[in-house]
């Protein structure tokens, strides 16, 4: 994998969303590669800043929300663009956007308008981005709609979002995004919002595409098995912080943040029976305006050091393989 | 109520043919006399409404003839996907909602047989206080314009069991404790809290009038992930210390495995499996639970290899108002056959045969497939 040419640097990204309750540091500090036809998975609970990465890489940070710091770097054709330079309602970006770089979320009502046809939407996508007729793009659209798995694309194209199945959306939306062949697809929590044996229909295709698009991959969730369905590389999050991350066969065999080691530990899995034991990370995430001292899992960490952790915010720790680990366990000195 | 006792009838000969072998493999409990709720032919069926007159186009069979008993002290799991009829299920269950047919039997403590489908509204009451009920969403559940102490205690006073203001606080301050949370907490509002916090309180109202059966409707699933596990362990505790008797209705799989001792698992409105969870799951007998079983994605520690084979269904989840003919779930099953287009499968008993414990499939082929489950 690491053969394959860098596709997306970001160094050092802090966004940080301003209110009248303070500053809330979504994401701070956070830095990560992605080589093209790679799959990243980031991990973590609510509130610890993975959709707020993803919605800064594409510059669509919600109102009193900023980048304050760092670069994120897209290389195309051997140029580089740093992203936080870019005006976020610019021609640039813009291009950017549904070609380059596309995004699925967990609601694909949301991704649809209500009022136009599923062809309408991605038609217009397709205009948007490559130069062609209208009825080229039309049967890009089928095209698309069909390698997702749509049955009877050439009629489903003119259905509206609301006509079609919680799993048909779902493909629709991912047919919308890679209809520029993106070279990265980022997937919000893809398939939280349906059923388990949809799931695994979603997760099987994107799979499939992935591999046949040869497009990289970001996938945004909260459930480590997904990750581990999808992705070749994992980073876990916490309170704005990339507290781990290491290739998805290492990480899971031997977790070495204590977050990542009680977040694998507390989900009952399958194929384990009744009597297994689970040891669920005491306490809960505390609220991003009230971040503690150090290193922000002290509260509720096993391993707490006394004077040490609850002070100093800990250093990312380079182990062997590409494992990154920011704890104060593994620091040498 | 001319057919009550014909159903009731019905109720102890379906029952005492099933439970007997299984609770004589399990602790010895006698059989049906020991079932805290008896469900039978249950069914709820909404009306489809169209046009200006609202006339009546068609019904939606959200529940179908769906019979299951839950023995004292057990767990029994509801699990299925979105639109089974596990949510209306446990509804009805409670009354919630007024079933359309069937009928459900409750026994408490001390032996008394209630039928709960029979009850007036307000005889409905009284009964409704040996049933406690958690729900999803700890942030909707909870009215965010009462204290905790508020909260918990409104069934004491609604049901004037409480006299006077301390003794109130005091019931609150062990409920609180009993959930883990601390009693000094029981002036501030939900908003104050974290998720995991409010389904502790949700538990702890649940809980307040010493149910003997609870009904947990998906009680972790909107929680975050670390904090899930630590309500699963509470429930799980809570049931040995207070005898609770839990029907638990989720669609999370690994859910079912870690807390279930039986399972039921429902698909458009019917039981297609019933039984224990150790055994369905090492050997799945109907070709939707192995789908599902299969389906579920799994964090690969390298502890074991549990590389399975995916069986990927195709299509949706049939749609409950338009019940695709014979076996409901023919139009995605891998196996299917003719028979299974035109003849409705019924709900059979496999163990019958060889005397273990009961394990009821809803398949034509139950016998002959060999199915794959979780472990081996």
């Amino acid at each position: 994998m690491t053969q394959a040419p860098l596709l997306l640097s970001v160094d050092n990204l802090a966004t940080h969303f301003f209110s009248q309750e303070g500053i809330l540091e979504a994401v701070d500090g956070v830095s990560f590669d992605i080589h093209a036809g790679e799959a990243l998975g980031i991990a973590g609970e609510s509130g610890c800043g993975k959709s707020v990465t993803a919605q800064s890489i594409l510059r669509i940070v919600p109102g009193n929300g900023k980048i304050v710091m760092g670069e994120i770097s897209l290389f195309k054709n051997g140029e580089s663009v740093d992203l936080v330079q870019l005006d976020d309602r610019g021609q640039e970006i813009r291009q950017i956007r549904g070609g380059e770089i596309a995004m699925v979320f967990q609601e694909p009502m949301a991704a649809f308008s209500m009022v136009y046809t599923i062809g309408n939407q991605i038609t217009e996508v397709i205009r948007l981005h490559q130069d062609c007729s209208q009825s080229e793009a039309r049967e890009r659209a089928i095209e698309m709609l069909g390698r997702v798995g749509m049955p009877k694309p050439e009629q489903t194209i003119d259905a509206y979002p609301f006509a079609l199945s919680g799993g048909m959306r779902q493909r629709a939306m991912i047919a919308m995004a890679l209809s520029c062949h993106p070279a990265l697809l980022i997937a919000d929590e893809p398939t939280t919002a349906v059923d388990v044996t949809i799931q695994a229909q979603v997760l099987e295709l994107m799979k499939d595409l992935q591999r046949d698009m040869g497009m990289a991959l970001i996938v945004i969730t909260h459930d480590l098995a997904v990750i581990s369905e999808l992705c070749n590389r994992v980073m876990i999050m916490y309170l704005g912080k990339d507290v781990e991350s290491a290739p998805a066969d290492v990480i899971f065999r031997e977790p070495k943040h204590p977050y990542t080691v009680g977040l694998l530990r507390s989900v009952p899995e399958l194929g384990e029976g009744h009597s297994q034991e689970l040891d669920p990370i005491t306490g809960s995430v505390p609220s991003p305006y009230r971040r503690p001292a150090g290193c922000p899992f002290h509260p509720r960490c096993p391993e707490f050091i006394p004077d040490v952790c609850d002070v100093h915010l800990p250093p990312q720790v380079e182990l062997a393989g590409g494992h990154r680990v920011r704890c104060h366990l593994y620091v040498q000195d | 109520m001319a057919q009550a006792d014909a159903v009731h009838s019905d109720v102890n000969a379906a029952h005492q043919a099933s439970p007997g072998p299984h609770h004589g493999a399990d602790g010895g409990h006698p059989a049906s006399s020991d079932s805290v709720l008896v469900v039978n032919e249950l069914r709820k069926y909404f009306p489809v409404l169209r046009g200006f007159f609202r006339r009546q186009v068609g019904e939606v069979k959200a529940v179908d003839d769906v019979s299951f008993h839950v023995a004292r002290g057990e767990t029994l799991a509801l699990v299925g996907e979105s639109g089974c009829g596990k949510t209306t299920t446990g509804r009805c269950v409670m009354r919630a909602i007024e079933p359309s047919g069937g009928s459900v039997l409750f026994r408490k403590r001390d032996g008394e047989e209630i039928e709960i489908t029979a009850l007036t509204k307000s005889d409905l009451r009284s009964v409704q206080q040996h049933m406690g009920m958690i729900f999803q969403d700890p942030f909707s559940s909870l009215n965010p314009r009462l204290t905790v102490l508020e909260i918990i205690g409104e069934p004491f006073v609604t049901r004037k069991l409480i006299g006077s203001r301390r003794e109130l606080e005091e019931r609150v301050a062990q409920l609180l404790r009993s959930v883990r949370l601390d009693p000094t907490y029981m002036r501030r509002y939900p908003h104050a809290f974290s998720g995991g916090q409010r389904q502790r309180i949700a538990i702890a109202r649940a809980l307040a009038l010493d149910p003997d059966f609870v009904v947990a409707d998906e009680p972790v699933s909107a929680l975050d992930v670390s904090v899930q596990a630590q309500i699963l362990s509470l429930l799980k505790e809570l049931q040995t210390e207070l005898h609770l008797t839990y029907l638990f209705i989720t669609h999370n799989l690994s859910v079912v495995e870690y807390l279930s001792d039986r399972v039921s698992v429902m698909y458009v409105g019917q039981i297609v499996e019933l039984g224990r969870t150790d055994s369905i799951f090492r050997r799945p007998r109907h070709p939707y639970t192995e789908a599902l079983l299969s389906a579920v994605p799994v964090v690969e520690t390298g502890k074991a290899d549990r590389r399975r084979e995916r069986i990927i269904l195709e299509g949706d989840v049939a749609d409950p108002s338009n019940v695709p003919s014979g076996c409901t779930f023919h139009p995605r099953c891998p196996y299917v056959q003719d028979i299974c287009r035109v003849e409705e499968p019924r709900l059979v008993d496999l163990a019958g045969a060889n005397g273990s414990q009961p394990h009821f499939v809803r398949c034509h082929f139950a016998e002959e497939l060999d199915l794959q489950g979780v472990r081996s």
